[in-house]
């Protein structure tokens, strides 16, 4: 079967694109270059940029492993998990400008880390005080879209407006854009999604499909979903494919920024699979062990993303022990915030879940909210 | 082609279709946001001709011709809507609008909700609907129920030129999304005087359509022209029927409606879908908590049968007409 589905979970595989091997080797690929920008001086510090993708890892990973622990202590109704994928969101949300807009799936906590969004926003959602409760316009990130693959049409759909208001192709660094649209593998089945690649092919929409393999779709392998590597598909549709170590971060910013650049001076869609594993659960609420062998897990574990990145810049001599125990530190901090924050969340206000169905909001639903509003003032003063 | 309707323009006779043309039309004038999307829309003007040469005038990519995929139109639309366009999708046929029934009821009718207001979804999803021309399978329904029944979603039925006319326009600039149904077996029928001088009534209200003072008939989309005629037959019978044109069905206009059935003390409902769990059923209800003193008959429902839409032969026998309307009539007086 493994000639079938392409690279076997415990090989790379030679389709996939790889920067930064499992050891921390830096290899180089012919087609795809790591090549940071410039930072405020003009001058490119590549060491600088991977420790902040190290960084940013590490403290999306603890931001995860906080989360779960927030749900496991009944301080979150749910929590959808990210480990072992913190890579993939990493090269891709760092390879944004501030003028691409992101359409997330609800695993998307650290592309939404990159675009700034705090993390208590997305915890807010999974406490249940909120659908949503960050700003999109704010960090050109949208909502959470929990019907798996319906976002794709909403990215081709906002990069269908994009061309329409001139941002793709100008040639200006500052204004062109694209759209980066995240699903995973199961909703590589979607009607949607394959809708939204039909029309950004039509269109030569200026979106860049991103597309998690994690080889999962809670229960499902990846073999339910697909009888070809995911990243063929794009071949059918018009448009280029490729696939990327996802557990590579130096390749997945590579990869994602190469497919961004093409889609904001016009060249149209790019599907990117970003290969990776999904390390936990689906969700808290998933139980892997019924599913899925242990083994599998563990040699996913050798190909951990942030692993590797350590071990270069280690064994580089490009990180100080200080700059480790920093990040350490700034990881514990982050995890007291998220904690704290967490458990003073407002709570909704029961009459205000009337509000914003539209609008404004018609006659008869304020009658109900009034109405509502009446009943509850009637247990006031009642002795419970 | 004749000249096209504007602001300023004299008078004219227009069929429904052509209001709608209008309509449209001069949304898009006043807007440059506003943007057409759906099948077939752009060359060929609409199976029915509704967009006929406004892809020549506003170009293609304001008048868009969309793969025939009706959850990715309904779905791209979301995404125009959020990057500040308004798009106007037409769902070629009321059948057809199924496959984007997620995306209409989970994305566009909650977006604004989710949000907590910062999303609006000025979106417009019109869909001919009803039956009576003929057509095969899945060409003929009246799915309206179905988006009433969802939150965030407001439904609005036209059933004559002038208010095609305008409500088309002031659905387009509303800032909740509005699906917007149109008889399409009258849409090149009968023709109605449109002044584009006038000023219109509210897009959330109902209207009385004829006065009378024995029963209220109750009516929406195709329906309230056969209950006009019902009421004008029933009057050469001496029985005074009262006809009102719901217009919106989310949010419901009930209050001419109550004021109505206060002074007839009997109401009729009537409408081309299904009538288990259609909107008859919920205006019947409305009105039986709010006028149950008034009332000297049960609200009585007539429409289509709890049958899938049958075969174009039958379909006479599917649809209430006006004989099945005066029979629903003649029971409530007789109540």
């Amino acid at each position: 079967m493994s000639e079938l589905f392409g690279p076997s979970p415990s090989t790379s595989g030679p389709d996939m694109v790889q920067l930064l091997t499992p050891e921390g080797q830096r290899v180089e690929c012919a087609d795809y270059r790591f090549e940071p920008p410039a930072g405020a001086d003009g001058s490119v510090d590549e060491a600088e940029v991977v420790r902040g993708f190290y960084r940013d890892m590490v403290l999306t990973r603890r931001f995860d492993v906080e989360a779960t622990a927030l749900q496991r202590h009944g301080e979150l109704g749910l929590w959808a998990q990210l480990l072992g994928q913190e890579a993939a969101q990493i090269g891709a949300g760092r390879a944004l400008r501030p003028q691409d807009y992101v359409f997330p799936t609800y695993r998307e906590h650290g592309v939404a880390w990159c675009r700034g969004v705090d993390p208590l926003r997305l915890l807010g959602l999974f406490r249940g005080v909120d659908q949503g409760g960050w700003d999109p316009a704010a960090n050109n990130f949208a909502l959470y879209t929990i019907v798996i693959g319906a976002q794709t049409l909403h990215a081709t759909g906002y990069a269908m407006g994009m061309q329409r208001d001139g941002v793709v192709g100008s040639g200006d660094p500052t204004r062109d854009a694209a759209v980066l649209a995240h699903f995973g593998d199961g909703a590589s089945s979607q009607g949607d999604v394959n809708e939204a690649f039909v029309f950004a092919a039509s269109y030569n929409a200026p979106v860049v499909f991103f597309c998690q393999n994690n080889q999962w779709a809670i229960s499902e392998p990846i073999e339910r979903q697909t009888r070809i590597p995911l990243y063929k598909r794009a071949e059918g549709f018009g448009f280029p494919g490729v696939r990327v170590d996802g557990n590579d971060v130096l390749a997945t910013y590579a990869v994602v920024q190469a497919a961004l650049q093409r889609a904001r001076e016009g060249g149209g869609p790019t599907l990117v699979e970003a290969y990776t594993y999904r390390m936990g659960a689906h969700t808290t609420t998933d139980d892997p062990t019924r599913y899925r062998l242990s083994d599998e897990v563990e040699a996913w574990k050798l190909k951990d993303p942030i692993a590797r990145v350590e071990a270069y810049l280690r064994r580089g001599g490009l990180a100080t022990p200080d700059f480790f125990a920093a990040v350490e530190a700034e990881a514990e901090e982050l995890g007291v915030r998220l904690r704290e924050g967490t458990r003073a969340l407002p709570e909704p206000d029961p009459v205000g879940l009337f509000d914003n169905v539209y609008s404004e909001m018609p006659e008869e639903l304020a009658a109900q909210r009034d109405g509502y509003a009446a009943y509850l003032a009637s247990f006031e003063g009642v002795a419970s | 082609m004749t000249a096209p309707l504007g602001a300023g323009s004299a008078p004219a006779k227009v069929t429904l279709a052509k209001a709608l043309n209008a309509g449209l039309r001069k949304a898009m004038e006043d807007d440059p946001k506003v943007l057409l999307m759906g099948e077939d829309i752009g060359r060929l003007g609409g199976v029915f001709r509704i967009t006929d040469g406004l892809q020549k005038d506003f170009g293609e990519d304001r008048v868009i011709d969309s793969p025939l995929a009706e959850s990715g139109i309904v779905g791209t639309a979301v995404g125009l809507a959020l990057r500040g366009y308004r798009p106007v999708v037409e769902i070629q046929f009321d059948g057809f609008v199924y496959p984007a029934y997620d995306q209409i009821v989970s994305q566009v009718a909650k977006m604004h909700y989710r949000s907590g207001g910062r999303l609006p979804m000025p979106v417009v999803i019109r869909i001919p609907f009803g039956g009576g021309i003929g057509a095969v399978e899945h060409h003929s329904e009246s799915p309206e129920a179905q988006f009433a029944h969802t939150p965030g979603l407001k439904v609005v039925a036209c059933s004559n030129p002038v208010d095609a006319y305008w409500m088309i326009q002031q659905a387009i600039a509303s800032p909740d999304p509005v699906i917007f149904l149109e008889p399409k077996r009258l849409y090149h029928s009968d023709k109605a005087e449109l002044d584009p001088s006038a000023t219109p009534a509210p897009l959330f209200t109902s209207r009385v359509a004829r006065r009378g003072s024995d029963v209220t008939l109750l009516a929406y989309g195709p329906t309230v022209k056969t209950s006009l005629a019902a009421a004008e037959a029933a009057a050469g019978e001496g029985k005074s029927v009262e006809v009102i044109d719901l217009r919106t069905l989310s949010p419901l206009d009930l209050g001419p409606v109550y004021d109505s059935v206060r002074r007839t003390g009997r109401a009729v409902v009537c409408h081309e879908a299904h009538v288990n769990l259609g909107l008859g059923a919920e205006v019947a209800a409305r009105i039986t908590e709010e006028c149950f003193y008034s009332l000297e008959a049960p609200v009585l429902r007539v429409g289509g049968f709890d049958t899938p839409y049958p075969p174009a032969k039958a379909e006479e026998h599917f649809l209430p007409d006006l004989d099945r309307v005066l029979d629903a009539v003649d029971r409530s007086l007789a109540w």
